[in-house]
């Protein structure tokens, strides 16, 4: 499903750069430690660059390099924005859904509609029974405990086809900022104001509230002590020249200083985190924590339901098995007319398997009656004109129906359906048997593809069916899953869950019905469907609104992809330390040990413009790795140790060579333009 | 050239030959399996703990591991400081030694509990017999058995399922010295005492030489202080001048014996570790990261040793190798290799004045040391140190396959990280801060004989070496004055305890977690490619580290060496 983009991207550019503005206020800057250092040595150079000002000592290398250094902090404080201001378009648009509006109260479940007492939305607390009738707004999340109603969900789900909604059973959940487009519902709240489902899901798209996932914490910790490690290294440097008999200025050394510290990981850090959460709700899941999502990268074993995940929800024609002395043909006509009436997503399938076989040859026989299926005869079909009857059904109740006995080959074949986990049909003409349909379970499109990449990611698939172990097994083995759980029960799957943990694995499961609560709130992910029960959304860790069972995987990938983004530009800013020692050190170097040119391989001009060039490298890489942020590191779901060797080579490779090119082009520029 | 290359050779393939079997019998000993020795030595061995009152099965947490740790190594530190300052009055004193000045004594006391050895006193003029055999010898049996019972406790950290219990500090302490350290000395000191070293409780013999003039030759029991200061990586020589001194290394097999005993525990612990994980590929790639790491240092040393100074060969028009400052029985390369060696392996004992070495080769063995001598390194010390490189490596590897990080099916997380960047600290804090508090004043960096960047390597050294425990000396360093006593007994005690106490902390909250299953998701870590990024994390976070210093050191002398050899 998609969404139309909300927001102008000029608009978001121009709002990102002045919030970057407003997040130099140190209270924010606090929160990322390498930018905060980098500020403080920026204003610290600034403070260098008056003095140098004020003493009419030039100071032109000192003022570009203070300037380089705020705009490195002013970059990293962009991606941020950036990221941030995509979630807050959405957030506005859900904002305006959520706001106060008059409500009817109703003093318990039973008592009649006529009781209701207008009362606002915020006075609402959880547990009150509410009234929502037709063109109704639903003012807070609840459980539907009398009536039956039709829903218009599209301000949650961005889907316009309404859904139901009824007390009891699976559906009975509702999310508030929906609107009820037919007949009525009595809801308990389930939800204090301010705590309810759009409230939790603006704080998320806003980054208001986003906490340092535990993956981002232990990387956060790395990042301030090679800050630390840095500091070591450069303010020790300073005694090192002395004792060498050269003096460095404080300005490069603070140059130094930044250009090592890991600002590019560290600039683009939460802006990769917020981009991450962003994807996910763009594809429509909410996460109710920052931790879920990591621990979807985590996943080894996926619990999948068969109906609506592996195949389609019923069971659809595949083959006609005409009886001897039957053309197929013959058969398909049958078969196509005996359907005719039949409105069930399998009666479809037969006709849609006829007309392909037949093409243009479709039978034209007068139909004169129809007769619907009756759990009596357990049987449908036609009366044709000249008064043949063609009928459909069940084995037993086709040979109660005509009589007959099928021919042995016929009998086999039946048999072999049934055996292979597919259900067969017979059609009859008259008292003749004219054959029998293959109804099978359809694996959806793709489904296996999907389950080989999982398995190449290491991620374990398993079917969980109600379906008894033969026919499990079948599908199981068409699917292409790694392993299958039949005649399931909420009790086994619970069980299963918790054998797969003790075995140190992570499970992911989805979910929907209040019996699947204790397995979901048991995975270490568990996707709650949106259309499920309370109980069901409050035991799962994310949501998924378009409450399609196949998102897990695209929640898998995107955990991952945050981590790979993480880890990729963490290497690529480390990496990039080595060529800009070897820009910087020989400059500062030079008045020592004239030797020391050797180690200038770029062959910079001199070294006021490679220290500036470095400074100015350091600086645009981050504004140039911000798509890379905001749109996640390209992911192929491969074994680990080939997507180990990819990304080694790309970004730790590609971080020790880039800023050699980069940082001699830029010098190049910096003496055209002689800037220093 | 070949023949020396092909004694090299020999010996890399002596030194796995022996450590392979050395750490199976490791494994199952720290297994508390059954070993060849265990009918000789589990008399002695539940007779100690029984005396002590110890139950080797009682697993200890990580504070409580970390605990008995310190308070034997305190125990140990008091001991010996004691006896260093009272060594004038106590007896087995036959040269009338003198009582040890205080900071000398500080210096000295942390530099054998740390298993640094570094020695800024000269043992046969400072030293008691008692000193030396009580003090000294024990202490280089205490050290060493510390450092392996950590790094013991470590791999069951990583091994366990969830347990928490990192083993008996006791039992491991025990066993190391009684089964490990113990039988291997006695060997070797006796193949040693073969070859013709001292091993004597008689004072110096005073001869008269051919010159008519009276000359002192100090001796002792040297010999069986030797075997355990090679085998447990504590380096500290008899005499002041090591393994140069006739009486301590006088033949070629001495030597070559002595080079082997440097490495073989710390190469032992790599396949005792794989043994114990419970998978030996694991134990494999740390050997053949570190064996790498080592074999490219060794042969830079080989290299510009055996090439020479191009000054000295452009002045006297001749080629040859550099020979300054080693002993004529060993050469360039016998030299080289116990550099690499004893620089590699946190040993600190030396065989030639490494002063002399080429600008090159200190580099080498600055840059062995500066790592926080992983490349096999001291006894346990050097396993659990490597671990330190592999907790970062799996971390930033595993962001790249996208899953949380893990080691051995250990997740790697917040805390494991924040621990591992504590412990990275001791060694820029203790080489670069205490390094720089040296050239600032004055009385501290007139104890530094050179001016230049050979003078700063020197500095760089002797920090360098006491922080990472190794204790060999570069030379041209005043060791003895109070500054530097003081600063190096705090550098020693940083590299030491910085380590160990994050690291047993690690292996507690590793300890504690189950387990994962291994995937395809997960990322092995025995496969080459694991081991190329284990080098590449030592090489880059040391390097990033030591660049700077180091290129206004070696490097750049090194460079105005090879500018000014040009015509």
């Amino acid at each position: 499903m998609s969404r139309p983009e909300t927001a102008a991207p000029r608009g978001l550019y121009t709002t990102a750069a002045r919030q970057s503005l407003a997040k130099l206020s140190p209270r924010l800057l606090l929160r990322n430690p390498v930018i905060f250092v980098t500020a403080v040595v920026a204003a610290l150079t600034t403070l260098l660059a008056c003095r140098d000002l004020a003493a009419g000592t030039g100071g032109g290398v000192t003022i570009q390099i203070t300037l380089w250094l705020w705009i490195t902090v002013l970059f990293a404080n962009f991606a941020e924005a950036l990221a941030e201001g995509r979630g807050k378009a959405r957030a506005d648009s859900l904002r305006a859904t959520g706001q106060e509006t008059r409500v009817k109260r109703l003093p318990s479940a039973e008592a009649p509609h006529a009781s209701a007492e207008a009362v606002s939305s915020a006075e609402l607390r959880k547990g009150q029974i509410v009234l929502v009738e037709a063109g109704d707004l639903i003012p807070i999340d609840g459980e539907a405990v009398a009536g039956v109603a039709s829903v218009n969900e599209s301000a949650i789900t961005g889907e316009s086809a309404p859904v139901i909604r009824e007390a009891g059973g699976d559906r009975s959940s509702v999310t508030g900022g929906t609107t009820v487009v037919s007949d009525w519902l009595v809801i308990r709240v389930t939800a204090d104001p301010g705590q309810s489902f759009i409230d939790r899901m603006i704080a998320l798209v806003e980054g208001a509230e986003r906490q340092k996932t535990p993956n981002e914490i232990a990387l956060s910790i790395l990042l301030t002590g090679l800050t630390l490690i840095f500091l070591f290294v450069v303010v020790t440097l300073e005694p090192f020249a002395r004792y060498s008999g050269t003096s460095i200025p404080v300005v490069f050394l603070a140059a130094l200083f930044v250009t090592l510290i890991p600002t590019t990981i560290g600039g683009l850090l939460s802006a990769i985190g917020i981009a991450g959460m962003d994807r996910l709700v763009k594809a429509n899941v909410i996460a109710k924590s920052g931790r879920a999502v990591e621990a979807a990268g985590d996943v080894d074993v996926l619990l999948l339901d068969k109906t609506g995940t592996i195949t389609f929800g019923n069971r659809m024609a595949d083959a006609f098995v005409p009886a001897q002395g039957v053309g197929e043909a013959r058969l398909a006509e049958a078969a196509w007319l005996a359907s005719q009436s039949d409105d069930t997503p399998e009666g479809k399938s037969v006709v849609a398997l006829a007309a392909r076989l037949l093409g243009d040859a479709l039978p034209r026989a007068e139909i004169s009656a129809h007769v619907a299926f009756s759990a009596q005869t357990r049987l449908s079909g036609v009366d044709l004109e000249q008064g043949t009857m063609i009928r459909k059904g069940a084995t037993d109740a086709i040979l109660r129906h005509t009589g007959a006995e099928p021919d042995p080959v016929l009998a086999g074949r039946i048999e072999a359906i049934a055996r292979s986990g597919g259900t067969p049909l017979l059609v009859s003409q008259d008292d003749r048997i004219l054959g029998a349909i293959h109804l099978k379970d359809i694996i959806k499109p793709g489904v296996r593809e999907r389950f080989a990449e999982l398995r190449a990611m290491g991620v374990r698939t398993v079917m969980i069916t109600g379906d008894n172990p033969l026919t499990a097994a079948a599908i199981a083995a068409e699917a292409g899953v790694d392993d299958f759980m039949a005649e399931a029960t909420p009790e086994a799957k619970l069980q299963r869950i918790r054998d797969e943990q003790a075995q140190g694995r992570l499970v992911a499961m989805c979910g929907d019905g209040s019996n699947d609560a204790p397995a979901l709130a048991q995975a270490d992910v568990g996707v709650a469907m949106n259309s499920g029960t309370p109980a069901a959304k409050e035991a799962g860790n994310l949501i998924d609104l378009d409450s399609d069972p196949t998102k897990l995987i695209e929640i898998v990938m995107t955990g991952k992809q945050l981590l790979i983004s993480r880890g990729a530009l963490t290497t690529f800013s480390i990496a990039n330390d080595a060529a800009k020692y070897f820009a910087i050190l020989p400059a500062l170097f030079l008045g020592a040990y004239p030797g020391l040119a050797a180690l200038n391989l770029m062959g910079l001009s001199s070294p006021e413009s490679a220290i500036l060039s470095a400074v100015i490298f350091n600086a645009l890489v981050i504004v140039a790795l911000i798509p890379l942020a905001l749109r996640g590191v390209r992911y192929a779901p491969v074994s680990a140790s080939a997507l180990l060797r990819r990304n080694l080579l790309l970004y730790g490779l590609g971080g020790l060579v880039v800023p050699f090119l980069g940082i001699k082009a830029i010098d190049m520029i910096v003496v055209a333009l002689a800037l220093v | 050239m070949s023949r020396e290359l092909l004694s090299i050779l020999l010996y890399l393939a002596v030194l796995v030959a022996l450590a392979v079997p050395l750490g199976r019998y490791m494994a199952r000993l720290y297994r508390g399996e059954r070993t060849l020795l265990t009918p000789v030595l589990s008399p002695v061995e539940g007779a100690l703990y029984r005396l002590g009152g110890i139950d080797p099965a009682e697993g200890q947490s990580w504070r409580a591991y970390a605990l008995s740790v310190l308070a034997f190594n305190a125990a140990g530190f008091a001991l010996l400081y004691a006896l260093l300052r009272l060594q004038g009055v106590l007896p087995l004193n036959p040269a009338g030694v003198a009582a040890m000045a205080p900071d000398l004594a500080f210096n000295t006391a942390a530099s054998f509990v740390t298993n640094t050895n570094w020695q800024a006193y000269s043992g046969e003029v400072q030293l008691s017999y008692l000193s030396q055999m009580m003090g000294l010898t024990v202490q280089n049996f205490a050290s060493a058995a510390t450092g392996m019972a950590v790094a013991v406790a470590v791999i069951r950290g990583l091994a366990c399922r969830g347990e928490g219990r990192l083993g008996n500090f006791w039992a491991d302490m025990t066993r190391s010295v009684l089964y490990v350290l113990l039988p291997l000395s006695l060997v070797v000191a006796l193949i040693l005492v073969g070859q013709g070293v001292v091993q004597t409780l008689s004072g110096a013999v005073t001869v008269t030489g051919l010159e008519g003039a009276d000359q002192v030759i100090a001796r002792g029991p040297a010999a069986s202080q030797i075997a355990i200061k090679q085998l447990g990586t504590n380096g500290g020589g008899f005499f002041g001048v090591n393994a140069a001194h006739p009486f301590e290394n006088p033949t070629v097999a001495s030597n070559m014996l002595q080079s082997l005993c440097i490495l073989l525990i710390p190469v032992a612990f790599c396949f005792a570790f794989g043994r114990m994980v419970g998978d030996r590929r694991q134990g494999l790639a740390l050997f053949a990261a570190m064996g790498l790491l080592f074999v490219a240092g060794l042969a830079v040393v080989l290299w510009s040793e055996a090439a020479g100074n191009p000054l000295i060969a452009q002045i006297t028009n001749t080629t040859g190798a550099n020979l300054e400052g080693k002993e004529m029985r060993f050469g360039a390369a016998l030299s080289a290799l116990w550099g690499a060696a004893t620089t590699a392996a946190s040993n600190g004992s030396v065989n030639a004045m490494h002063d002399s070495f080429m600008p090159l080769s200190g580099l080498v063995f600055l840059v062995n040391m500066m790592i926080g001598e992983v490349i096999f390194g001291g006894v346990g010390a050097g396993l659990y140190g490597m671990l330190l490189y592999v907790v970062l490596a799996v971390f930033l590897a595993g962001l790249m396959v996208g899953r949380t990080p893990e080691y051995l099916g250990k997740k790697i997380e917040a805390r494991e990280v924040s621990l591992a960047v504590l412990a990275f600290l001791s060694m820029p804090l203790g080489i670069l801060v205490f390094s720089a508090l040296t050239v600032i004043v004055p009385q501290a960096l007139a104890a530094v004989q050179e001016a230049g960047p050979h003078g700063l390597s020197e500095v760089l050294y002797a920090y360098a070496s006491a922080t990472g425990n190794n204790g060999s000396a570069f030379g041209g360093f005043g060791a003895s004055d109070p500054f530097h006593t003081t600063l190096q007994g705090i550098a020693m005690l940083l590299g030491r305890y910085a380590i160990i106490l994050p690291m047993l902390a690690i292996a507690g909250s590793l300890s504690a977690k189950a387990p994962a299953a291994p995937t395809a998701g997960t990322f092995p870590t025995h496969g080459p490619l694991f081991v190329v990024l284990l080098i590449v994390t030592v090489v880059i976070l040391g390097g990033l580290t030591f660049f700077p210093a180091l290129a206004l050191g070696p490097i750049a002398e090194q460079l105005s060496l090879v500018a000014g050899a040009r015509p």
